[in-house]
């Protein structure tokens, strides 16, 4: 048993971690109004230099340190030059989906060049241990510990003292002011960059020395982590991030003390949620502060729908219907399958990011309610699974709902942080809720698909059970869309404000759209279990959420035609020409990317 | 005293909005400082005052979307004060944004319908999960009631955007975001006329406008009072509020200086100080008002 010292010592070195990541974002938030969620990707590039630095080139600790914060210094500056400053004119939303398209281009090019297997980064530093009390500390402990405090000190006398600083401090304040008192601001932007990717690589290189492992895919935790000591700290506030960061360390230190390692996440995610909605501008914020205006705005861009022929819609229709009798081919029918089923997703979101405004970052939740809702109710009590397909819907609509209620005051990115951490908490929930869920292993067997008492095993059958499905809930969308409901809802989008002052709550709008919209996940998520028969936690993955908001802005955000065009095109069209899995998450980021700069009104235009 | 016969006709009409005390600070800073305002059923008010005397925070304040810091709000016998934005608005009050708040991507004749959104019979039940659900499955169903409902609105919006002439009906399908701003500020206040307000409070409804479409909307207000509707009214042009107002409420740094007639405010010397300047620059500048760039407000003021 470590001692209450040793659990103190870790959650304060993990908190210095935290903390170079929470920085960053900071800084970064400051001057641009952006949550930059490719910082744990510049964390992942910073742990591989490191292991290149020492395990390739043997170079000694000052060296590698010099080296990373070089590279992702420089990585920094081209993805401000590239990835953001083109976007700056853009919705708020839009950089913000530009660094999420970032950030899986950069990690799946490091898989790809190293592999996806976990390496482990030589400690250079030797391991002495001080013996204090009942605990001890050990010299790596104490040089992390140095590190977090030098660059701290570094980053205040910057801000402080310097003609730069000065810059930065008064671009964080108003960035037009600043502009017209001829500040560089591209500049400005450029060095906030800068210092944060490097802040960021060298939390990446003392991570992978202290748990002495590093792997391609630990980014996107570093991302929600730095998020979540930010949030604490208060969006954009540098000293609140670094007492943020500490805090979070020492919760998660004491919780995984308390109940055990596999909750170090959960109590992350459960202290974000809290925060957002009982003091949405951080811990250290004053009274009664107005949220920030720039949070706010929707990725509708104005546009003119483009409105499809009822009878190419038809057309299109019969002639998916006929596939099946015109092809041998099967896989294609089950990427087809498949697509049918993403759509439903697509549908989904596109009704709650598009039409409602609320870009939710966590929807794979929905679809994991539904599909272990649905296979947990078919494999224990053997119910029909037409039933529950349908319990798995209304499941996911009213959970999930419920789950993302506490959300609904919230606006902007707020609402996709929030949704992000819901979204984290309801896999933790299934990963450890073992007397239930089966936590890892998850639920193999799954009964098959049926329908009127008879299995579907025939991959046909199954295709046109999820295109009815699909198509039915689809048609059922566009009658919403044509009601009354539909102009509420895209009133609550335009402008929030301004729908309360004529009545309109939001809480009512904003869980309907959830509600409805998470049905659709849910039957997809359900269908899709039967259909693979196996599921675990890792099944309906963050990766799918993104997927399915590149989905909706690909078709044309809020557009039902759009999303099952979304869905055919990059579902259908990687699987068609077989590109490799590893590649097609890259193909995911660069479709989004070049979306949200060169289309942001998408194929079919937003509604 | 006998109670035989009460004649509630002797007594001075209850106003239908009346606000004590107001007080809304922003950190050191007081916005509005102890104002009280009250409006009767059919009259027009005015507030005017210079740019930052806290009239758009009084509107604020009293629409719901801030909270006073002290004071209270009464509506049509209900205690406001307080409240969120969609109670105030199921209290009978509807109002009009300082720099515009259309919804942009919806068509004129759809924002224009969102201004009808409480009077929607689907709308009507708050329970808790039954009333969404219900009202989730009538948008879905529509029965021939709702169809009907529907169809009536519509008609109605055409009525409501023909106040306008020609300006918005050959628009009534277009976005919001394209039409030019006086046309957007059209567009809210026919959005307000649709949830048929108690009373309507209009933010500057004017700002932006030329003198023929000011004229134009000086002309739609009269209208509107004359079928008496009851409208609270920020306004910087002068002459308007002079030609429209029952009553002119002046406010000057978060307090109230005068208020009256028309023709009883814009004589009064606390008004016109607060337009011309206060302390030793009014002082100083005096002698060469008539000539000076201030001379431009006081001389509307005595036209």
């Amino acid at each position: 048993m470590t001692s209450w010292f040793d659990h103190t010592i870790n959650g304060l070195i993990i908190g210095n971690i935290y903390g170079l990541l929470a920085v960053g974002l900071a800084l970064i938030f400051g001057v641009s109004r952006l949550i930059n969620f490719a910082h744990g990707s510049v964390y992942v590039v910073g742990a591989y230099v490191g292991w290149v630095a020492v395990s390739v080139l043997q170079t000694p600790f000052p060296v590698t340190l010099v080296l990373v914060v070089a590279l992702t210094a420089a990585l920094g500056i081209v993805i401000e030059r590239f990835g953001i400053r083109p976007l700056a004119d853009a919705p708020r939303i839009a950089p913000l989906l530009a660094t999420i398209g970032l950030s899986f281009v950069l990690d799946q090019t490091v898989q790809i060049l190293f592999s996806p297997d976990p390496r482990s980064v030589p400690m250079q530093v030797p391991n002495w241990r001080i013996e204090i009390g009942g605990g001890s500390i050990g010299l790596l402990d104490l040089l992390i510990g140095g590190i977090g405090i030098t660059a701290a000190a570094s980053l205040f006398a910057f801000l402080k003292l310097t003609k730069w600083g000065w810059a930065v401090r008064a671009t964080a304040l108003d960035r037009d002011a600043a502009r017209a008192m001829g500040v560089d601001v591209d500049k400005v932007n450029r060095i906030v960059f800068a210092i944060a990717s490097a802040l960021g690589g060298v939390g990446g290189v003392l991570v992978g020395m202290y748990y002495n492992v590093i792997t391609p895919t630990m980014g996107f935790e570093a991302t929600l982590k730095g998020i979540v000591a930010e949030v604490v700290g208060g969006v954009g506030n540098v000293p609140g991030a670094i007492v943020g960061s500490l805090l979070l360390g020492l919760v998660e230190s004491y919780g995984v003390a308390l109940l055990g390692t596999s909750y170090r996440n959960l109590f992350a995610f459960v202290l974000l949620i809290a925060i957002l909605v009982l003091r949405p501008n951080g811990l250290f914020a004053s009274h009664r502060q107005l949220p920030p205006e720039p949070m706010t705005g929707t990725f509708v861009a104005p546009s003119k729908p483009v409105r499809l022929p009822v009878p190419l819609v038809a057309a299109a229709a019969a002639l998916a219907i006929a596939l099946p009798f015109l092809t041998e081919n099967g896989y294609l029918i089950q990427t087809l399958t498949n697509a049918w089923l993403y759509a439903l997703l697509g549908l989904s979101l596109t009704l709650v990011a598009g039409t409602s405004g609320q870009v939710s970052l966590g929807h794979a939740a929905l679809l994991a309610i539904g599909g272990y809702t649905s296979a947990l109710l078919a494999f224990n009590l053997n119910w029909p699974v037409w039933l529950t397909l349908l319990i798995g819907g209304f499941a996911a609509a009213g959970i999930g709902t419920l789950l993302v209620s506490p959300a609904f005051r919230l606006r902007g990115h707020y609402v996709s942080i929030a949704t992000l951490g819901i979204g984290e908490i309801v896999a933790l929930v299934i990963l450890n809720w073992e007397s239930v869920t089966r936590g890892p292993i998850g639920v193999a067997g799954i009964p098959p698909l049926s329908l009127f008492g008879y299995d579907l095993y025939d991959t046909n059958a199954i295709y046109w059970f999820a295109f009815a499905l699909m198509a039915a809930l689809a048609l059922l969308q566009v009658r919403l869309l044509g009601s009354h409901l539909g102009r509420t809802l895209r009133a609550v989008r335009d402008d929030d404000v301004a729908a309360r002052s004529f009545g309109i709550g939001l809480k009512r709008y904003k869980g309907l759209a959830f509600a409805f919209g998470g049905f659709f996940a849910g039957i997809s998520g359900a269908f899709t279990a039967h259909m693979y028969s196996f599921i675990n936690h890792e099944t309906f993955n963050t990766q799918i959420s993104v997927l399915a908001l590149t989905i909706a802005i690909l078709g044309g955000m809020g557009n039902v035609g759009g999303a099952i065009l979304g869905s055919v095109a990059l579902i259908g069209l990687p699987e068609i020409f077989r590109v490799a899995a590893e590649y097609r998450i890259l193909l995911y980021g660069i479709a989004l990317l070049l979306l949200v700069r060169f289309r942001p009104q998408g194929l079919l235009g937003t509604v | 005293m006998t109670a035989s016969f009460p004649l509630p006709t002797t007594e001075a009409p209850r106003p239908l909005l009346e606000a004590r005390g107001l007080v809304r600070r922003f950190g050191g800073l007081t916005a509005v400082g102890g104002v009280d305002l009250s409006i009767s059923q059919g009259e027009l008010v005015s507030v005017i005052g210079p740019n930052g005397a806290g009239k758009t925070t009084a509107f604020n304040l009293i629409s719901g979307l801030d909270r006073p810091d002290e004071g209270s709000i009464r509506f049509d016998d209900i205690d406001i004060t307080g409240r969120s934005p969609e109670a105030v608005h199921a209290a009978g009050l509807s109002r009009t944004f300082q720099h515009g708040r259309v919804f942009a991507n919806l068509s004129v004749a759809d924002n224009v319908l969102v201004g009808a959104h409480r009077r929607l019979k689907a709308v009507k039940p708050a329970w808790p999960i039954i009333g969404p659900v219900a009202e989730l499955a009538l948008a879905l169903i529509r029965p021939p009631s709702v169809k009907a409902e529907e169809a009536a609105l519509r008609e109605e919006v055409r009525e409501i955007l023909a106040i306008f002439g020609e300006r918005l009906l050959p628009r009534i399908d277009q976005p919001a975001y394209s039409l030019s701003y006086a046309n957007r500020r059209r567009v809210e206040i026919a959005r307000a006329l649709a949830s048929r307000p108690k009373l309507l409070l209009l933010d500057e409804p004017t700002a932006g406008m030329n003198q023929t479409e000011t004229a134009e909307m000086l002309e739609i207000i009269a209208d509107l009072k004359a079928r008496g509707q009851t409208i609270l009214l920020i306004e910087h042009k002068l002459d308007m509020v002079m030609r429209l107002s029952d009553r002119v409420i002046v406010l000057d740094d978060g307090k109230k200086i005068a208020e009256g007639a028309p023709l009883v405010v814009r004589n009064d010397p606390a008004v016109i100080e607060a337009y011309l300047g206060h302390g030793g620059v009014g002082a100083a500048a005096d002698p060469a008002a008539p000539a000076g760039p201030a001379s431009d407000q006081p001389v509307r003021l005595s036209a």
